[in-house]
């Protein structure tokens, strides 16, 4: 039987005159980031769409007004959306490696009853999706991180965290990939870099990649 | 490429800056550019460049300029009292420079950016699509860096006919800096608010706190209370004004990140925001709400001021 199509209808909310906010859900979904990533890339190809950027569940566009107007171009996208979206092919498998050392990792056990091994252990099992690229240069939004790990952020962010921290927070998990301020539990470290300024595009991660956590060796 | 100008002095914080590079947002990059839109294509008009060349951004104060050979120069945005050869120069105006003039300005009388365009287009490096520089990265404009005493200033092109010295824009089509109510639209988010959240929000007068640069302004004024569950992150968009936890606003500028978490009340219309450029710390503002509507018709008479100086 084939899969029911979604019913909900896209919400779009103006951001400014010259962008808007298409809301495909409120969950944290591989299959709405899917459908998210897709109907920015059909946007893409617009000439009166200057960039289309997918988030978890929505896409924020940046059109040109004089070409188009915000009622003309929901309606495109509601179009574009109830079309069966293209086979996803699946993203780009990054294997990365992560010394499990980091300044939350007893906080964290001692939160969540688990030991540090069962904590490397959960962290590491699943193939995580990267929702999306953003928040700063070479972030990945990656998850859904198993709920034996689920967490509130810290109470205080750190005013700087170190680049190549692994962190989690929530249903996420990420890497810091440049030294920022951020409010996430700090479990290791990698030596990857994510941020490659002198690449086009300067990101190893793209939305729609899949990413491997495996222990290494400090 | 050919050098125009030596600093002698660099002012505060100075930056190589064009129109941004929003192709870098999905790695994201923040697309960056100049601050002051309106200004920065202003300046490049007057001196017969495409509206997307290269210039210099000035905040706070100016820097001193020694001309290495006769170019036309155009100086637009907040008025930090420029002078040539210690007269008083004209802003808003294409002006001719001759080899072993210096630019300079004595002082800040309004306003926070002030941008200075060469023609031919300042040059810089190009990093994703733009000069604009980034520090973060340390990548575009002068190498990635502020400007700095001994750097030697480059135009990218030829430089113009100089025979366009001498145009200016016109008082009436210049941005009303001193006019602190930003138009907004309502943002995707405002139904948290509440009515009287709603009222506070368009309603009150905010101070710009010193958490203020580049990326975007933290405000001061009544906490703003918001209810609904935590937001799944999506792409911001300069000019939003997004309220974490704590309930103090920020609104978005140029270098701001590519997207968050928190819920965005409203956003400054895109006219305004060369306005909300010129604010410093301490500086009062307010939200007036406005339909999408309004925004165009504003949007629209920037278009007719700049088309002015197209000939």
């Amino acid at each position: 039987m084939p899969a029911p199509r979604s019913t909900t209808r896209i919400r779009t909310h103006p951001l400014g005159e010259a962008a808007l906010l298409a809301e495909l859900g409120t969950r944290l979904d591989t299959a709405l980031n899917t459908r998210a990533i897709a109907l920015a890339a059909a946007l893409k190809k617009r000439r009166d769409v200057r960039q289309a950027i997918a988030g978890y569940a929505s896409v924020t566009v940046h059109f040109d007004p004089d070409q188009t107007s915000l009622e003309a171009l929901t309606a495109a996208i509601r179009r574009l959306a109830s079309k069966r979206p293209p086979m996803a092919e699946p993203g780009r498998l990054h294997r990365i490696p992560v010394v499990y050392d980091g300044p939350d990792l007893e906080a964290v056990s001692a939160v969540l009853g688990l030991d540090a091994a069962k904590i490397v252990e959960i962290h590491t099992r699943p193939i995580y999706r990267v929702f999306f690229v953003g928040f700063v240069p070479g972030w990945g939004y990656l998850g859904p991180l198993p709920e034996e790990l689920e967490l509130p952020r810290r109470h205080v962010p750190r005013t700087k965290v170190p680049a190549g921290s692994v962190a989690i927070a929530g249903r996420q998990t990420g890497i810091y990939s440049l030294a920022t301020p951020g409010g996430w539990h700090l479990i290791g470290r990698t030596a990857v870099k994510l941020f490659l300024p002198d690449s086009d595009p300067p990101s190893l991660f793209r939305a729609g990649d899949r990413v491997k956590f495996f222990a290494a060796q400090g | 490429m050919s050098e125009v100008l030596r600093v002698e002095k660099p002012g505060l914080f100075t930056t190589i800056q064009d129109l941004g590079r929003p192709n870098a947002m999905p790695a994201g990059v923040p697309a960056g550019g100049a601050m002051d839109r309106f200004a920065h294509r202003a300046a490049n008009l007057l001196t017969g460049n495409n509206e997307g060349a290269a210039t210099l951004e000035c905040t706070v104060n100016g820097p001193a300029l020694v001309a290495l050979r006769p170019c036309l120069v155009a100086i637009a945005g907040a008025d930090f009292d420029p002078h040539v050869n210690g007269r008083p120069a004209p802003m808003w105006t294409g002006m001719l420079m001759s080899e072993g003039d210096e630019l300079s300005f004595a002082g800040r009388r309004g306003g926070a950016r002030a941008y200075i365009a060469v023609a031919g287009g300042i040059a810089g490096d190009r990093w994703l699509g733009s000069m604009s520089t980034n520090l973060l990265a340390a990548r575009g404009g002068m190498h990635g860096r502020l400007v700095s005493r001994g750097d030697v200033i480059s135009v990218a092109g030829l430089p113009g006919a100089l025979a366009i010295s001498g145009r200016h824009l016109s008082q009436g089509y210049r941005p009303d800096y001193a006019n602190h109510s930003l138009p907004a639209i309502a943002g995707p988010h405002v139904r948290r608010l509440g009515p009287e959240g709603r009222k506070a929000l368009f309603g009150s007068v905010f101070r710009v706190s010193r958490d203020a640069d580049r990326m975007g302004y933290r405000l001061e004024g009544p906490m703003l209370e918001l209810s609904g569950d935590e937001l799944l992150s999506f792409g911001l968009v300069s000019g939003a004004v997004q309220v974490p936890r704590g309930g103090q606003p920020i609104l978005l500028m140029a270098d701001h990140q590519t997207a968050g978490g928190y819920p965005v009340v409203a956003t400054v219309a895109g006219a305004a925001l060369p306005v909300a450029a010129q604010l410093l710390p301490g500086d009062e503002l307010s939200f007036s709400e406005v339909g999408v509507e309004t925004a165009l018709r504003q949007r629209a008479a920037q278009r007719v001021a700049l088309d002015s100086l197209k000939s």
